[in-house]
């Protein structure tokens, strides 16, 4: 039995591959936070006069609130004093296309395995890479510009498509929601914009890379994705960033909008540096992630895979207020070593016959700790609103923890909400049996992992299901044995 | 010289002995059955050979093929043609029984450098071995074992075995819980699988399935020994007489109880 456990145990050790760090010179403020430096931050993006006051807006709420204490994670406190808030490659003039990208980035970004040439194609996948602060490179820019899908850097957005940002802009997540989106709202430097005209199907995966590089920055992006009627968006993120021996802090905000009949599909996976085996360093994931099914018959669906960071804590949600509108999260949270995750969903049904789906799948190894936090929340109007929510647990070795809190509060009578919960520890005798068969027991863990996150992997876009599976091997690896 | 020679072997778990001084020897196309009632150390053996890890071997050695067996993990002795049928089959939730399949041929073909099987060759494979077992095409695409009956469970490790196509097979009570008609498939499969070039033992305590592989050799097994063995005949006898005669017999059987069946 031991044997088991510490073989298991051995295989999630792999390094961390995505850890290296460009040599590239930065445009960086000074450490710290106050309403100069969210001048400094805004005037070095050109940003107009209702940007600025939106941001002090937000400052003001966040001096008054406080860090949440709730999430089942702990971690040294951090000084947001010794935080740097904005670092941008230099020069600090966005390229206008890609011959004018730094050469190093587009090489950092070929290790990661993305690529920013659009003769590359990168398998139709349009690509809007952030590097610390800002947005670096967009491809396919044109040939969306050509169905009036706009795709682009925040920035940009702020400065071409105001009314649009104006209109949509908090209109999901507020600037004072939580103390880590008040944050981000007054200190985001980047991000991807993105708006699907009316009965517009977007005929390719938009995808953003985030890439943290400089030491002690924060990376405060903020994504806003809006599909008006009868519109079709996938949307892929990925982020990775270098091993450092102190935390950095990641702060997004995400904001998705349905209107009538739109569907969007939002996909991640998050593979921010997790710390070394000690817990050493890692990248603190706080993350606000929400859509709102504005109109009728709208759908939003959030499928993420979260392999890295020190600490995850995020609950991408779904309002629905739309009638018969659809929210849907799909979740494989992996904890290994010292890694905490503490994640879920907020499902808020207001319209009638509003639906969710909630499928999370923890996976713990090491000391890994794995909580799993849900919110259905059932209005009084929300006549025939369905739930359906499956939790299910699966611990590797006996060090590693997993929880569950799902919290359910219905108000109307006529709604049906089914939770289902299960705990599992990768049992030897899977184990065995894969290997008598002839596999080894790295293989073993690997495909009863994958076996185990197969309803979330089958919603995720073909090539990004293919890295997830590998991303959860290396993630694992020698943990199991 | 023989597949597989078990000599004295001596094996428990944490302390307890289980399994005490088994001499056996398989010689290359021959079918051994071993017999034995309930909690005797069937599954012991068939485990201690497949390399269980719960398993702790005390004493003996186990020569496969002239080599080590005892030195070689799980999946090296699988890899070099060991295979074991289990009594309880394990489920692998959301792992389709092909993928497991095609992902264990691989790593053994890998292993004895054979060139690994693409989808369409190991699709074709599959059809071809999915008629000699008549194994139903549905079962192939469901998770390893989830919700299968228990007649499934042991076609399928058929099946399995038939796919990966071992030297040595070692069936642990493949027989129990199927109908007469399953039994039958089970045993053609088995019959097909025989060559020159392999050996099966087949572990049970019915004589009803060696109606339809007919051994070699039976053992019979009590208390961690082998008392007893013979030619196919033994299984009768044991039928009608059941086990009480042997141990009466037998009295306080020595440790080196001579096990029949190499030339
Ligand atoms: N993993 C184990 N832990 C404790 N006892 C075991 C274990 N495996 C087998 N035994 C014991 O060893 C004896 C032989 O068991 P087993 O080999 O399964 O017998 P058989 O297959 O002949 O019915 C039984 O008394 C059983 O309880
Ligand atoms: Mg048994």
């Amino acid at each position: 039995m031991s044997t088991e456990t510490s073989n298991i145990e051995e295989l999630a050790n792999q390094e961390y591959k995505y850890g290296f760090v460009t040599d590239i010179e930065a445009d960086a403020a000074p450490r710290g936070l106050n309403e100069d430096i969210i001048r400094l931050i805004s005037s070095k993006k050109g940003e107009p006069e209702w940007m600025l006051q939106w941001r002090l807006k937000a400052y003001g709420h966040w001096l008054t609130m406080k860090e949440p204490a709730w999430p089942n994670v702990s971690y040294p406190p951090i000084n947001y004093q010794d935080i740097i808030y904005y670092s941008a490659p230099r020069p600090k003039v966005r390229p206008k296309d890609l011959s004018e990208v730094d050469p190093e980035l587009i090489k950092t970004y070929q290790k990661l395995g993305i690529s920013l040439g659009e003769q590359e194609r990168l398998s139709g996948i349009a690509v809007d890479a952030v590097f610390d602060s800002v947005s670096v490179a967009t491809t396919f820019k044109e040939k969306l510009g050509e169905l009036g899908i706009i795709f682009c850097s925040f920035s940009e957005a702020v400065r071409e498509h105001p009314d649009l940002v104006k209109k949509y802009l908090g209109s999901v997540v507020p600037a004072g929601d939580n103390f880590f989106a008040a944050l981000n709202s007054a200190v985001f430097s980047d991000g991807s914009f993105c708006y699907i005209p009316k009965g517009v199907r977007c005929p390719m995966e938009l995808s953003t890379y985030f890439r943290i590089n400089a030491a002690d920055t924060g990376q405060f992006e903020r994504t806003l994705i809006v599909a008006e009627e009868g519109a079709y968006v996938s949307y892929l993120e990925g982020c990775t960033a270098p091993m450092r021996d102190t935390n950095q802090l990641h702060a997004a905000v995400v904001e998705l909008v349905a209107l009538d009949d739109a569907r969007v599909k939002y996909s991640t996976v998050q593979n921010w540096y997790p710390g070394d085996r000690e817990g050493k360093g890692g990248i603190f994931n706080f993350v606000t992630k929400r859509g709102k099914c504005a109109g009728r018959n709208s759908r939003i669906s959030w499928t993420q895979v979260e392999t890295g960071s020190a600490i995850t804590w995020k609950y991408p949600g779904v309002l629905l207020i739309g009638d018969n509108s659809v929210g849907e999260f799909y979740s494989v949270a992996v904890t290994n070593n010292r890694q905490q995750a503490d994640t879920g969903t907020k499902m808020v049904h207001i319209g009638k016959n509003t639906k969710s789906t909630i499928v999370s799948k923890g996976i713990s190894a090491g000391h890994g700790q794995n909580s799993y936090r849900g919110l259905v929340d059932v209005k009084r109007n929300a006549v025939g609103a369905r739930n359906f929510s499956q939790c299910d647990s699966l611990l590797l070795g006996d060090r590693c923890g997993a929880h569950t809190f799902p919290y359910i509060e219905v108000k109307n009578t006529t709604a049906r909400v089914e939770h289902e919960a299960s705990t599992s520890k990768i049992g030897e005798d899977q184990i065995f049996y894969c290997k008598q068969r002839g596999l080894s027991t790295e293989d073993a863990v690997n495909m009863i992992v994958n076996g185990f996150c197969k309803e979330v992997f089958r919603e995720l876009p073909m090539e990004f299901a293919v890295e997830a599976q590998k991303l959860l091997g290396v993630s694992l690896e020698g943990s199991v044995g | 010289m023989s597949l597989l020679e078990v000599r004295n072997l001596h094996a428990g778990v944490q302390g307890n002995a289980i399994l005490e001084g088994i001499n056996l020897s398989v010689g290359k196309g021959e079918i051994h059955a071993i017999m034995g009632p309930n909690g005797s150390g069937k599954s012991t053996l068939a485990g201690v050979l497949a390399g269980r890890e719960a398993y702790v071997v005390t004493e003996g050695e186990v020569l496969y093929q002239g080599k080590d067996l005892l030195g070689l993990s799980p999946e090296e002795r699988a890899r070099e043609g060991l295979f074991l049928a289990f009594q309880y089959p394990v489920e692998i939730p959301g792992v389709t029984n092909m993928y497991f399949l095609k992902a264990a041929l691989n790593a053994i073909r890998k292993h004895r450098g054979i060139e690994e099987l693409d989808a369409m060759e190991f699709i074709a494979l599959v059809k071809e071995k999915m008629k000699v077992i008549d194994f139903d095409q549905s079962l192939l695409n469901r998770p390893v074992n989830e919700g299968f009956s228990g007649g499934e469970k042991k076609r399928n490790e058929i099946f399995q075995m038939a796919v990966l196509d071992p030297t040595l097979a070692i069936l642990d009570e493949t027989d129990s819980g199927l109908d007469i008609d399953a039994l039958r498939i089970v045993a053609e499969g088995v019959n097909r699988l025989r060559s020159p070039e392999n050996a099966v033992v087949v572990v049970t305590h019915y004589q009803r399935l060696l109606n339809y592989i007919v051994p070699d050799f039976v053992h019979v097994l009590i208390d961690g020994r082998i008392v007893k063995s013979g030619g196919k005949e033994l299984a009768l006898v044991l039928e009608e007489k059941g086990y009480d005669w042997i141990r009466e017999e037998s009295g306080d059987v020595p440790a080196d109880a001579h096990a029949a069946g190499s030339k």
